[in-house]
């Protein structure tokens, strides 16, 4: 295959990584922007989200169900039981150390070992693929200049999914919800308040215990529901969190401790990035350069690129 | 309406507060003076429940407030207007002002009511409070905490950083609170301004209450600005 469809195809892979990092680190930047707290957990609940979708899928399909509807269910159950988790740690520990900086960064590495062993010993070490409720192959066509005009060809291997195709649409119409959410609602309004200044949200009748059990499990609930959108491309592992992790941090970082849009373009810049030095060079260097890139923005603007500095 | 018994408060290892005591009835204006750092933010913060009170007892209208969760309390109908205004800066005028209506659910005639109090601030309300100036900015502080229609209203230096027509609204819109029978707890070190307005004094200092005294008896005696203030 010539260069062109070669580069085409691993944006196409970068796209899917982009849509899937976008939700698991918008989930982390809403976490970080309005409470304060570096979830270090935030990958575990990646991870658990995948394996409750295997476990749904299973079910269903051992009852005899389409595979597909076991896949939607888990669409929908996987992050609800997530973020029901998550809400349960925000409740039962964060805020009993008064989301205290340093002592959140441990408590969040404790739900992490607690999350991991607790799938190992009950999920096994295995990883296990989930069925795509739709996965036909679009082949692609690829235009060149021959004899002073246009043809159209069929590179052999150039095309994608119709799922991966999927993952990009399923993940862009979730930001658009959560920016409506964000922007046009009353809870929206609420969070904004509360990320703005705890003290005065307080002062006005907001909550805020309430509203950080729920924004912890809204962000935990994201990172599930990508892991379910992945799981049928990834295979669930108990060990799958550490990447998504690792991106969600730098992608938060590049883009603003706390803006969501600085979040989702730092998620296409190192998405795409991420899937293109993949494909022509290796993931290794990807992972490289996006750290770099982190290093960088932290020596010269610390606070992200669309980060602003808020009062607490 | 508004009872403060004997209230002791600290941040952290540091006794703030050693025992202040007032009471503020409806329709009233009251002053805390003090220095700097003598404690009058903290009593207010202490009313909000934004700082734990280590003793004594806050009651408005026979409701123990140092009992309720901070968010219950401005349910009850107190406003607060902190120093320095403290507004949600990334957030239109028109949200500042939901979020005050948030607390008691308040209607969209109290909204309309507010903003004839403020016609200014009806002129801005798709603009981020943080590009308003200084006196808009206070503007929107004090409408924030109208919109939800206070029986007790906490003014923290509301005339900080004015200039002077500022202060003269302000000024006027305090009054036409008392007159709708509102209490106002004021903290303010304007002297004069305090004169114009307040019916009543107590001077805090070293996180005590000290001298309570009318505003007439301040004004014939100023004996006691020179003891709290050392200002004339």
């Amino acid at each position: 295959m010539e260069f062109g469809p070669y580069l085409m195809l691993a944006s196409l892979e970068g796209a899917v990584t982009t849509a899937v990092l976008s939700l698991t680190a918008v989930g982390l930047s809403l976490v970080f922007g309005v409470m304060r707290v570096v979830n270090v957990a935030h990958g575990e609940f990646f991870m658990l989200g995948a394996v409750l979708a295997w476990w749904i899928a299973s079910a269903i399909g051992g009852m005899g169900g389409n595979p597909a509807l076991g896949f939607v269910i888990a669409l929908v159950l996987a992050p609800l039981v997530v973020g029901s988790i998550a809400a349960v740690a925000d409740l039962t520990i964060l805020s009993r150390i008064d989301y205290d900086p340093e002592r959140t960064i441990v408590a969040t590495i404790g739900l992490l070992y607690i999350m991991q062993q607790v799938t190992l010993m009950t999920y096994g070490p295995d990883a296990r693929p989930v069925e795509a409720p739709f996965n036909a192959r679009i082949a692609l066509p690829w235009v060149e200049f021959a004899d002073g005009r246009p043809q159209i060809y069929w590179p052999w291997g150039f095309g994608t999914t119709t799922y991966k195709l999927g993952v990009i649409v399923a993940a862009a119409i979730v930001l658009l919800g959560v920016w409506f959410v964000m922007a046009r609602t009353r809870i929206g309004l609420i969070m904004r308040a509360t990320q703005l200044d705890r003290d005065m949200a307080l002062a006005f009748g907001i909550p805020v215990g309430r509203v950080y059990a729920f924004v912890f499990g809204l962000g935990a609930g994201l990172a599930a529901l990508a892991a379910v959108l992945v799981v049928p491309i990834q295979q669930a592992h108990y060990l799958m969190g550490g990447d998504p992790l690792l991106l969600s941090f730098i992608v938060v970082i590049i883009g603003g401790l706390g803006s969501l849009p600085g979040t989702v373009l730092a998620a296409l810049l190192i998405g795409m990035s991420d899937g293109i030095i993949s494909v022509f060079f290796s993931p290794t260097l990807a992972k490289i350069i996006a750290t770099l890139l982190v290093a960088l923005v932290l020596v010269f603007r610390p606070q992200g690129l669309f980060g602003t500095r808020a009062t607490r | 309406m508004l009872e403060v018994r004997d209230i002791s408060a600290a941040y952290g290892p540091v006794q703030v507060l050693r025992g202040v005591s007032f009471s503020l009835g409806a329709g009233e204006i009251m002053c805390l003076l003090g220095r700097n750092g003598a404690g009058k933010t903290t009593v207010m913060k202490c009313i909000m429940g934004l700082l734990p009170l280590s003793a004594g007892q806050i009651t408005l209208g026979g409701i123990a407030l140092d009992r309720l969760a901070a968010h219950e309390i401005s349910r009850h109908g107190v406003g607060y207007v902190p120093q320095g205004r403290r507004l949600f800066s990334e957030l239109t005028v028109a949200q500042n002002l939901e979020v005050g209506r948030l607390a008691r659910r308040s209607g969209p005639e109290v909204l309309d009511h507010v903003l004839g109090i403020f016609p200014r601030l009806a002129e801005r309300l798709d603009q981020r409070a943080e590009t308003l100036s200084g006196g808009e900015q206070q503007m929107l502080a004090m409408a924030r905490a109208l919109c939800l229609e206070p029986r007790l209203l906490l003014l923290d230096e509301p005339t900080e950083g004015l200039q002077p027509s500022m202060i003269e609204a302000i000024r006027h819109v305090v009054l036409d609170v008392q007159a709708a029978g509102v209490a106002v707890l004021l903290v303010e070190q304007r002297v004069d301004a305090v004169l114009s307005v307040a019916s009543r004094v107590t001077f805090v200092e070293n996180g005590q209450s000290r001298e309570a005294m009318d505003i007439e008896a301040l004004r014939a005696d100023r004996s006691a600005l020179v003891r709290y203030l050392g200002v004339q």
